[in-house]
């Protein structure tokens, strides 16, 4: 489509006018550049948060006590439905993705804890083992609550770091004694958490010696599980699968979604994926613009280049020069300005992504910024077009001018 | 060659109607050697661009060699104006980047003459109107004898049936302007029908046949001897 004289024509045109040239470059190459660049860090933002999920949250799922909303097999509605330690057995032998699982049970009423002659309130949550992992506390003395402890009712109690500050002072704590309300416990552990002040204020107790301690039966309130390296589907799939065992074992419809109550992190986790997905759409359509300004540019400076050869297209056309002809000269031109443009643009984005990938720090907010090879492709197909529509609506004019009004014009 | 019939044009500006041409009708034979007068403003520089297909007219015909010219497309027109025409403006319109070898030979860039060739064929015309030694030098380094003499061999070369020159020795000396007439008599002679715009009686006793324009009529049309 172009050949060598075409180039030569082109180059030596474009060497004629070097400032205008190098500012439609310069223009065109800053809208790809903030284009990727946008593109790049809106892909580094997403990858940084779905980072934080997996490594923060657990992919739990918590099922909590609720409500019927509909008549069941005789039942009325508004049935309070309420759990106990079989519904806790029953997710544990029949679920087919638990990993870790625990119930919750809640003493309630104010927790008066006491340490020889100091007294404070904290929150206290009967447990089982593996709720260890669910809270993701971390244990920095003794140990957590274990099976024996549940099997044989033991008095024992795992408190938090900010317990350990409000009751102690510089005493060993492991093998202390303190007292919940009119019982005695043994402190085994100390923990602390990463979700904060509060979640760092809290006792655990085994599930079993607090239902024991306050008359409870075998009551839970809280049913907790994980579901390892499950899909999101598989996730979805398990929630379905304790909406049913739990059905069956209280009576209630299983499309009563209020008769428990099923919050999945995993959900979360996929409402924050797609508003990066919206964000990744707002973000494109923003550079878009940014590069369509950058086209704007080419097309205004394209027109004015066009404006000032009009007497050398008047010339061109005396001398039997065809409309398409010029077309194509002032076409390829507008090509070549966005082609190298766009070219500088992504090199310099691409290399200042590299460079922040090899040198940023550690955060949690951006990780392995990116761009990928369709979204490069893209672009360069995006600049492509337009440095040709920017170049040919001008082109198109120039080439219907009549050549003894071209000449008209003086230099 | 050139056939006329009731050509007119008219220029609207604002509410002003100025009537160029009021109907010329002329026939010039293949091989003429023709010269245009008439007082500024006559409607000259139209009659010659309109023979040229260089601008369009309001009604009558006009036949180049055969060809009804209101009917060519644009494409047809840049053919015509490439291969069949030479054109030598009074302001000489060379291309100011380009030098002068490159400005003659653009007429065979778009006959899609190879570069080599073109450039080669370009020197031989240069070196015709004696300007071999000034083939790069780029048209503001050229007098203006110089650069009519580069835009006359841009002119011939695409060895045109027809040259047509608007005031081709208006910005000239009289020297200079000897030069140039000597250069379209020589063409002449080779078989080229040329018709040249002039308002100077001694140019247009050069010239074989002389029509006068007045307010866009033809006043005299006379055959010199
Ligand atoms: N583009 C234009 N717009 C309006 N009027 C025009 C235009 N070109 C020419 N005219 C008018 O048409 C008439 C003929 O103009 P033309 O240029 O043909 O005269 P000319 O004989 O070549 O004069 P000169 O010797 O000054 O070159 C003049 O009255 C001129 O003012
Ligand atoms: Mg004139």
């Amino acid at each position: 489509m172009i050949d060598t004289d075409t180039w030569q024509e082109i180059a030596q045109s474009l060497r004629t006018h070097k400032t205008r040239t190098a500012l439609a470059v310069l223009t065109v190459a800053w809208g790809v550049f903030m284009l990727v660049l946008l593109l790049g860090a809106g892909k580094g933002i997403q990858n940084g948060v779905e980072l934080q999920f997996r490594d923060d949250a657990v992919n739990s799922i918590r099922v909590y006590q609720g409500k019927t909303t509909v008549a069941h097999q005789g039942h009325p509605r508004g049935r309070s439905i309420k759990f106990g330690n079989d519904d806790f057995d029953r997710l544990n032998d029949n679920l087919d993705v638990a990993d870790r699982i625990t119930a919750r049970y809640y003493p309630g009423g104010d927790s008066i804890v006491t340490y020889q002659n100091r007294t404070s309130s904290y929150d206290i949550r009967a447990v089982h083992p593996d709720h260890l992992y669910l809270e993701k506390s971390i244990i920095t003395e003794g140990r957590f609550i274990n099976e024996l402890d549940i099997r044989e009712r033991r008095k024992v109690a795992v408190i938090g770091v900010k317990v350990v500050e409000g009751l102690f002072e510089d005493e060993a704590v492991l093998g202390e004694s303190i007292a919940i309300n009119a019982s005695t416990y043994r402190v085994v552990g100390i923990f602390r958490d990463e979700g904060g002040r509060s979640e760092q204020e809290k006792i655990y107790l085994p599930v079993s010696t607090a239902q024991l301690v306050y008359g409870a039966g075998s009551r839970v309130h809280q049913l907790l599980y994980t579901v390892g390296d499950a899909s999101w589907e598989e996730s979805k799939a398990s929630e379905q699968q304790t909406r049913e065992l739990l059905a069956d074992r209280h009576n209630f419809a299983v499309s009563d979604e209020r008769a428990v109550r099923i919050y999945n992190n995993l959900d979360e986790y996929q409402k924050v994926t797609d508003l990066f997905f919206w964000i990744r759409v707002f973000v494109a359509i923003v550079g878009a613009g940014t590069v369509l300004t950058g086209i704007l540019a080419v097309s205004n400076i394209m027109v004015i280049s066009v404006a000032e050869r009009r007497r050398e297209i008047g010339i061109r056309k005396a001398l039997g020069a065809t409309p398409a002809a010029i077309t194509r000269l002032i076409v390829a031109e507008s090509l070549i300005i966005t082609a190298i443009a766009g070219y500088l643009g992504l090199l310099a984005s691409l290399g200042l992504l590299e460079l922040l990938k090899a040198t940023i720090v550690e955060n949690d907010y951006i990780y392995q910024p990116d761009v990928n090879t369709p979204v490069v492709a893209a672009v360069t197909l995006l600049v492509v077009f337009a440095g040709t529509l920017a170049g040919y609506l001008p082109a198109r004019r120039a080439a219907a001018v009549n050549p003894v009004e071209a000449l008209q014009q003086r230099d | 060659m050139i056939k006329l019939q009731d050509v007119r044009k008219t220029y609207q500006l604002g509410d002003n109607r100025v009537e160029a041409l009021k109907g010329i009708s002329l026939s010039i034979e293949s091989g003429d050697f023709v010269s245009v007068q008439g007082s500024s403003g006559s409607g000259k520089s139209t009659l010659l661009n309109i023979l040229g297909i260089l601008d369009s007219y309001d009604s009558g015909s006009y036949t180049l060699n055969g060809t009804a010219i209101r009917d060519l497309t644009q494409k047809q027109a840049a053919h015509y104006r490439n291969r069949f025409i030479g054109f030598v403006f009074q302001s000489f319109n060379l291309i100011n980047h380009k030098s002068a070898v490159e400005n003659v030979a653009l007429p065979l860039y778009y006959q899609g003459v190879p570069r080599r060739e073109r450039n080669q064929l370009a020197m031989d015309y240069l070196d015709r109107v004696g300007l071999a030694g000034r083939a790069e030098h780029k048209p503001a380094e050229l007098s203006g004898g110089q650069a009519q003499r580069v835009a006359v061999a841009r002119a011939l070369i695409t060895k045109p049936a027809l040259l047509l020159a608007d005031e081709p020795t208006g910005a000239l000396d009289s020297e200079t302007s000897a030069q140039i007439m000597q250069l379209f008599r020589d063409v002449n002679d080779e078989g080229v029908t040329v018709l040249i715009v002039t308002h100077e009686e001694d140019i247009a006793a050069q010239t074989r046949r002389t029509v006068q324009l007045r307010d866009g009529d033809i006043a005299r049309d006379e055959r010199l001897e």
